[in-house]
């Protein structure tokens, strides 16, 4: 019991991390179809943003830092992701397997841009001491830093939703990832819509970046540990469906948990993408689809 | 049509096994000798092996101004592994065969050795091998300039054993060193009363560590035998620390973290826990003080030495030394030279092993203090003789099989 | 049509230049002179197998495989396990599971690499089989564009996953070494670098004498039409799936082959090699080159792989920005690669020299057409 227990908490934190690496690629893969592989590098950087802060203007209060990163680590990504949108992909739209190579290009650029700026020693962020310390609960310690990466999920995730579906900015992107044609000739500016939800959806990166700058490695590499997972959970969930999204992260990371437990690290993973796999047999459009011909992408 | 010429490119294909590829071992052309230095300056081990390609090239600095080797200047050609074995492997058969260099120092990762191992073999090269590693293999044409485990392992064992911590659970990255070693520390705690309560690996990389944290907390050991090489032990302390295991409830013992890599992992995260070298930046000497001094003038005040730095930048000391004796470059000459070789080293007096290409060293264990330096806090009291196949301690009876076997024999009959 | 090979109005065309390029290909190594870069070359040579394989794949078929080092892989390993039984005598264990194992006999799996035949054969087989099963599953659901791109990309790394896991049966991380006799021979005498450069020089030119068949048939044509619209495709009556799954089969049999032959050259295979980063790069290197085109395939294999060695020994930093900007520029602002650029360039002279020598020659091949993309 304490054992299924402890599992199952492990399967939600490594779900909320699946989560919130995954929530950007609903915006930029989900609602606009374009295969970010520099998107892990958005998390790097949003990550070594309070680093930064913490070695710098803001070393006296290395607490407070990692509060002031969310923002800024949101705009960091957010405005290279814009960057990335304005200068090439605007280019490439219509072209998504070229998009893929030509971000991964980026991808390598950003990695080793990153080194020259950092240098190839992984970072450390201290942990605040708001965040040190954890509860027991039936058997299962709950560290504070794994709950704060909870409620950060959570606070992302109702602001997307807000955004989405009370913002009329929202709703007019919804509109145009939905038929563009129809949004463009309703007077819509579908370009600067572009622009927007790419600058939504590599924030959100930022914002990951910073989440788990609190757990792991802050390095040149931290980008590539977390992007095929990102995207897998956002192809099981359902392109673009936040709920979707929701189920599929709590499902491959509570299915990692378990087989881990039974067996062993290394095949736990190689268990998840094999799962993806073969679910996709049965649901090629994600848990939550909407009903189509094909596959729209 | 196709097949006419695939019959065509078959028949001209076979004429020419026998072209000389010319003397294989230490060109020297005019002042110059030629050698090779082949570490990852690219990829993930870049972290770690750029270092030690800078205290090679301080040690190749050092030598020529002082004169060179045999009155010839050493000029270095440093070659990028990629952090990829199957590059290192290509990189020292061109260092070997087609810039005929007299010798290779590189290497870091047991899959760097491993692919080197077979070409500098097939074609005799000479190389130096700076890191510990899990021991079982002894190359005729490569030197050992880390520990082997009876030097590093075998030592930390023994102060866990002597400290009390008794209840051990092992965590490691999956391959050969940590689950060579894990074999090694069953072996060694079934004979000395300690209990193993568990066994654990990563996956090199790999960062989700909850898992087996939470395995080994419900296992309740009194120290963790850590193994994990890179950025998992960044995961895997910060989650220790956050279920809040200091030192003083569960300690662990590391045998891959070292000066570089504290400051990546974070100190807090690392205070006063434990680490396994045979060399620290503040280790004591004169020799040492003038090493340190020497590595941060020429690459900068925040550059912290550590013991796979020291263990290259002694390396080509030994090649120096060793060549002096012999009076050649000729590869065979130079190895038959090194053995029983006497130098001062940053590490202190060091010894080559007259016949198994390791060296005499010292073990030290070390704890990591609040300026993410290393202070030592306990050592061998002398240099501890390299045991490659640990042939001098009864629990590790038939550990070493197959080929380890019979490399280890090959090396003791040489001893007659 | 002159999307598929260059001057294929002409057939005789395109045999001239195979006919050119094998003997360019054979001569090479006397051209090369010292052994280190022979056995470099031998080893882009298995790389540019690769890529044609890819090149019919993604070019011609407009399926972008991710995860090609599965393939790639198990034809390296096939070879690795016999090369490793080749080291130690018959019936004993490799030397690595002597150590790290405690096996007294040799593993059921491991049986059938003692025979060098068996050995070829699963390098090449088991590829396309895996290759058939996984395209039917997928094709067959319409799973395509980058949901297959991920998908191929996710088996690579439950390939290497799988390898790590395993290390009593695969020697783990550190792969599979040791190989000092090959067939036969000291892998490091003078002259076996040559030999291996002859071996993979051959294996290339059976590759793309295939591809150049396989492109040209009825079923090339099918291919092609399926990449471009795979709804008509279906209208006319052809099962799709079918059609990709066939052509992924050929890119994974070409692949397993070309790890059969990557083996003994390289001397070692580990997972590293074969996980999704470095299946990235092929595909990289086919469109550097220039898909749709074979030529262009093997071109950016070997010219890739070729400004790798030079730049990243003297420069290892400056590498992953030359990489990657290559690659943004390529596949951004030409997408037909190098050889899309080659080809428009000459068809601009020729018609420049045309113009002035006053003859109308409209018939020369045309610019580089869009590349249709199946998404």
């Amino acid at each position: 019991m304490e054992t299924t227990l402890s599992n199952l908490y492990i399967g939600v934190t490594l779900a909320s991390i699946l989560l919130l690496v995954g929530l950007g690629l609903t915006f930029t893969f989900g609602q606009m179809g374009v295969i970010n592989m520099a998107h892990g590098e958005f998390i790097m950087a949003g990550a070594y943003v309070p680093y930064v802060l913490q070695t710098s203007v803001l070393s006296g209060a290395r607490g407070g830092a990692v509060l002031v990163a969310f923002p800024l680590a949101f705009l960091v990504a957010g405005v290279m992701g814009l960057v990335l949108e304005r200068v090439l992909l605007r280019r490439m739209y219509g072209r998504p397997l070229d998009t893929l190579l030509v971000t991964f290009g980026v991808s390598l650029m950003l990695q080793q841009a990153a080194k020259d700026l950092f240098s190839a020693n992984n970072k450390d962020v201290v942990t605040p001491t708001y965040l040190r310390g954890q509860w027991d609960l039936f058997g299962v310690t709950l560290t504070h830093t794994r709950l704060f990466v909870l409620l950060v999920v959570v606070l992302t995730m109702v602001g997307v939703w807000v955004f989405m579906s009370r913002l009329a900015a929202g709703r007019r992107m919804r509109a145009v990832m939905q038929n563009r044609e129809l949004a463009a000739v309703s007077g819509l500016p579908t370009s600067r819509v572009d622009a927007t939800t790419f600058f939504l959806g590599s924030g959100l990166a930022g914002i990951a970046g910073v989440a788990v700058s609190l757990i792991g490695p802050i390095g040149t590499a931290t980008g590539t540990a977390y992007i095929l997972s990102a995207f897998l959970v956002v192809i099981v969930g359902g392109l673009g469906k936040l709920r979707g999204v929701v189920l599929a992260a709590l499902l491959l990371g509570t299915l990692n948990a378990f087989v881990e437990h039974a067996t062993s690290s290394t095949l736990g993973r190689a268990a998840v993408f094999a799962f993806v796999i073969l679910f996709l047999q049965f649901r090629p459009n994600g848990i939550v689809s909407f009903r189509t011909r094909g596959l729209a992408v | 049509m196709a097949a006419g010429l695939i019959l065509g490119a078959c028949g001209g294909g076979d004429d020419d096994a026998a072209t000389p590829a010319g003397d294989v071992s230490g060109e020297v052309t005019g002042d110059t000798v030629k050698v090779g230095v082949l570490q990852s300056l690219s990829g993930t081990m870049s972290i770690s092996e750029v270092a030690v390609k800078n205290s090679e090239l301080l040690a190749i600095k050092e030598i020529n101004a002082a004169g060179g080797v045999l009155g010839k200047k050493i000029k270095p050609i440093v070659e990028d592994g990629e952090s990829k074995p199957e590059v290192f492997a290509q990189k020292i058969e061109k260092l070997i065969t087609s810039d005929k260099v007299a010798v290779v120092f590189g290497g870091w990762t047991s899959a760097s050795r491993k692919a080197m191992k077979p070409v500098v073999e097939g074609a005799n090269g000479l190389l130096f091998y700076p890191v510990q590693y899990e021991g079982l293999e002894v190359s005729p044409n490569i030197f050992y300039t880390g520990a082997t485990t009876n030097q590093q392992i075998v030592p930390a064992l023994d102060y866990m054993k002597e400290q009390g911590l008794t209840r051990v659970y092992l965590v490691g990255s999956d391959y050969v060193f940590p689950r060579t070693a894990n074999k090694e520390i069953k072996a060694y705690a079934k004979a000395n009363g300690l209990e193993i309560l568990g066994e654990d690996y990563l996956q090199l990389g790999d960062t989700n560590v909850q898992g087996i944290v939470q395995k080994v907390l419900a296992a309740k050991p009194q120290v963790v035998f850590n193994t994990l090489n890179g950025d998992s032990n960044v995961s895997f302390f910060k989650e220790l620390k956050a279920k809040g295991n200091t030192p003083d409830k569960i300690q662990t013992v590391s045998v891959s973290i070292a000066e570089e890599e504290v400051g990546g992992v974070g100190v807090d995260n690392l205070l006063g826990h434990l680490v396994a070298w045979n060399y620290y930046q503040t280790t004591g000497g004169e020799k040492n003080a003038k090493f340190v001094e020497a590595f941060k003038a020429e690459y900068g005040a925040e550059k912290n030495t550590a013991d796979p730095i020291e263990a290259g930048y002694n390396s080509v000391y030994i090649w120096k030394a060793a060549v002096e004796k012999a009076g050649s470059f000729d590869v065979k000459k130079v190895t038959a030279a090194a053995g029983g070789l006497e130098l001062d080293t940053p590490e202190g007096l060091l010894t080559v092993h007259p016949t198994n290409h390791h060296v005499f060293k010292t073990a030290r264990i070390g704890k990591i203090n609040a300026q993410g330096l290393i202070d030592e806090v306990w050592n061998s009291g002398k240099p501890v003789a390299p045991d490659p196949c640990l042939d001098t301690y009864t629990w590790a009876a038939g550990l070493a099989t197959g080929e380890a076997r019979a490399e280890c024999d090959a090396a003791a009959k040489a001893a007659g | 049509m002159s999307i598929l090979v260059p001057g294929t109005d002409n057939p005789w065309k395109a045999r001239i230049a195979f006919l050119a390029f094998a003997g360019g290909l054979l001569a090479l190594p006397g051209l090369l002179g010292s052994p280190g870069d022979v056995r470099q070359w031998a080893e882009w040579l298995c790389y540019a197998m690769v890529a044609v394989g890819l090149d019919v794949a993604w070019g011609y078929g407009g399926m972008l495989a991710l995860g090609q080092g599965l393939f790639f892989g198990l034809g390296a390993y096939a070879m690795g396990m016999h090369l490793s039984l080749e080291q130690v005598p018959d019936g004993s264990l490799p030397s690595f599971m002597s150590l790290y194992s405690d096996y007294t006999e040799l593993p059921a799996l491991w049986r059938p690499f003692q025979s060098f035949w068996a050995s070829a054969a699963v390098a090449v087989l088991l590829p396309m089989v895996i290759a058939g099963l996984l395209g039917l599953l997928v094709f067959k659901r319409r799973i395509r564009g980058p949901f297959f791109a991920i998908l191929t990309q996710a088996t690579a790394v439950i390939f290497a996953l799988v390898l790590i896991g395993n290390l009593k049966l695969t020697a783990g991380f550190n792969g599979l070494t040791g190989f000092t006799t090959i067939f036969g021979r000291n892998k490091y005498a003078p002259g076996t670098n040559r030999w291996l450069f002859q071996i993979a020089a051959v294996g290339l030119l059976v590759v793309l004498a295939v591809a150049m068949k396989v492109v040209r048939s009825r079923y090339g044509k099918l291919l092609v039409a399926t990449r471009d619209s795979e709804d008509r495709v279906r209208f006319l009556g052809y099962d799709p799936a079918l059609v990709k799954t066939v052509g992924f089969m050929i890119a994974a049999g070409m692949a397993g082959l070309a790890g059969a032959v990557a083996a003994p050259v390289f001397g070692i295979v580990s997972p590293g090699q074969f996980d999704y980063l470095p299946s990235i790069l092929m595909v990289c290197w086919v469109a550097v080159g220039g898909r749709g085109t074979l030529w262009g395939a093997v071109l950016g294999a070997l010219v890739v792989n070729w400004i790798r060695v030079t730049v990243s020994s003297s420069r290892p930093d400056d590498w992953l920005y030359l990489q990657g900007l290559l690659f943004v520029v390529v596949l951004a602002f030409m997408p037909g690669g190098v050889a899309g650029a080659l080809r428009s360039w000459w068809a601009w002279l020729a018609s420049a020299v045309a113009g002035r020598l006053g003859t109308r020659r409209t018939a020369m091949a045309p610019a580089v057409e869009p590349l249709g993309e199946t998404a």
